[in-house]
């Protein structure tokens, strides 16, 4: 067992867990894109991102590849924390303005505006297609190609693999092409309908008991 | 193609159908053929028992993999800060002139692929000119006529010479 601090409460948990899952189990959502339970983390979205901080340092970690150690001090949801996922979640919606999860993610954490230009790519990288394929369906129908700015998702020489068992699953759980935003047009590179009509409900009388949950997990009393 | 799967399946013996050696059949694969066939890379996984898209990943990964045939010399004529001000764009105009190919592109008798690299680390001899192995400095669109003609003459009397023996 290690015990560690997170969001300045102290928790005790197996070895081996990672700090995600740790703040999981005291009910602290940390916003994720690439990590999915029953598949391998992968780190690659970085929207899980969480300060550790050490001797009055702090550095940026993604929590979901973190392992959670003796002593760590974590927070989930500091200024530091959110300036960066905020910028990241910015960064992804630039690449995939369709995305209803990015959208909805965006006002959640009150994006107003999207800086950077805009390029629809259809993907995020986030590699859960492709994990899924392989540790879920035993397939290995579906991979990544190539690299750099042209790196995607593909099968071999573009024909549908003899693996593949039309099981739909790398569609389903993509974060991209399962819920698209069907919003006609954005307005700064951003939609976020659906979100800002139905209003995230606080309590009457607000203590700030949950501030690390975030509006999506908010629960009301 | 029997030919070729058997040519594929000795060099993946060799490094013992282990799944780390993939590159490194890949690289003998590719030095054998000039580029890596289609069949050779699903004999690849069906041998190391890998789906192909891992294969077919690795292969588009690696920028010295080429999966598109390539010619029998590869030229990589360098474009890099160096060697350009040392006039590299002069250089790779007339390789392209005397080919009749641009950049990237392979000869219709594939004798040449033309390919260009941002520095090859040899600044001090730009513009610097490597066909297959050989490297080539202080090129100029002269120097390259007669180096590209020479390798023509050669490539062209030993194809000659195959022929000649095969029938
Ligand atoms: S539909 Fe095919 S490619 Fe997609 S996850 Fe299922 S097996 Fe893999
Ligand atoms: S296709 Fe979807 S699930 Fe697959 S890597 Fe891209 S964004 Fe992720
Ligand atoms: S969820 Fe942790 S990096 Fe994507
Ligand atoms: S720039 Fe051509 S060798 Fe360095």
């Amino acid at each position: 067992m290690v015990e560690l601090t997170i969001d300045g409460t102290k928790i005790r948990t197996v070895e081996g867990t990672t700090v995600l899952e740790a703040a999981g189990e005291m009910g602290i959502v940390i916003p994720t894109l690439c990590y999915y339970p029953g598949l391998s983390p992968y780190g690659a979205c970085r929207v899980c991102m969480v300060e550790v901080v050490k001797n009055n340092r702090s550095s940026l970690e993604a929590s979901c590849t973190l392992p959670v150690e003796q002593g760590q001090v974590i927070l989930t949801n500091s200024e530091r924390v959110r300036k960066a996922r905020k910028l990241i979640v910015e960064l992804l919606l630039a690449s995939c303005p369709n995305s209803k999860t990015l959208q909805d993610m965006a006002s959640n954490m009150g994006i107003n505006k999207i800086r950077f230009k805009i390029k629809d790519r259809g993907c995020i990288l986030c590699g859960l297609c492709v994990r899924y394929c392989k540790e879920q369906m035993q397939s290995g129908g579906i991979g990544f190609i190539g690299r750099g700015t042209s790196r995607k998702v593909s099968t071999a020489f573009d024909v549908t693999p003899e693996e593949c068992r039309n099981c739909g699953g790398c569609e389903w759980i993509c974060p991209v092409c399962e819920r698209a935003c069907t919003a006609g047009n954005l307005i700064d590179g951003l939609c976020g309908g659906c979100q800002n009509l139905a209003p995230v409900e606080t309590c009457p009388i607000c203590t700030g008991c949950s501030e690390s949950v975030g509006m999506q997990g908010h629960k009301v009393y | 193609m029997k030919n070729e799967c058997d040519v594929v399946e000795v060099i993946i013996n060799k490094y013992g159908g282990n799944h780390d050696s993939v590159i490194a059949i890949l690289q003998d694969i590719q030095s054998e053929y000039h580029y890596l066939p289609e069949t050779a890379l699903r004999v690849v996984a069906k041998n190391l028992e890998l789906p192909l898209i891992q294969v077919y990943g690795v292969a588009t990964f690696f920028k010295a993999f080429s999966l598109k045939p390539r010619g029998e010399h590869l030229i990589k004529l360098c474009v890099g800060t160096a060697c350009h001000v040392r006039g590299a764009q002069p250089a790779l105009d007339e390789v392209k002139r005397q080919l009749g190919i641009e950049a990237g592109e392979t000869t219709e008798d594939m004798m040449f692929t033309l390919e260009t690299v941002n520095c090859l680390g040899a600044c001090a001899l730009g513009p610097i000119m490597v066909v297959g192995e050989e490297y080539h400095g202080e090129m100029s669109p002269k120097k390259i006529k007669k180096i590209l003609s020479d390798y023509k003459k050669a490539t062209r009397s030993r194809r000659h010479d195959e022929i000649r023996v095969g029938t």
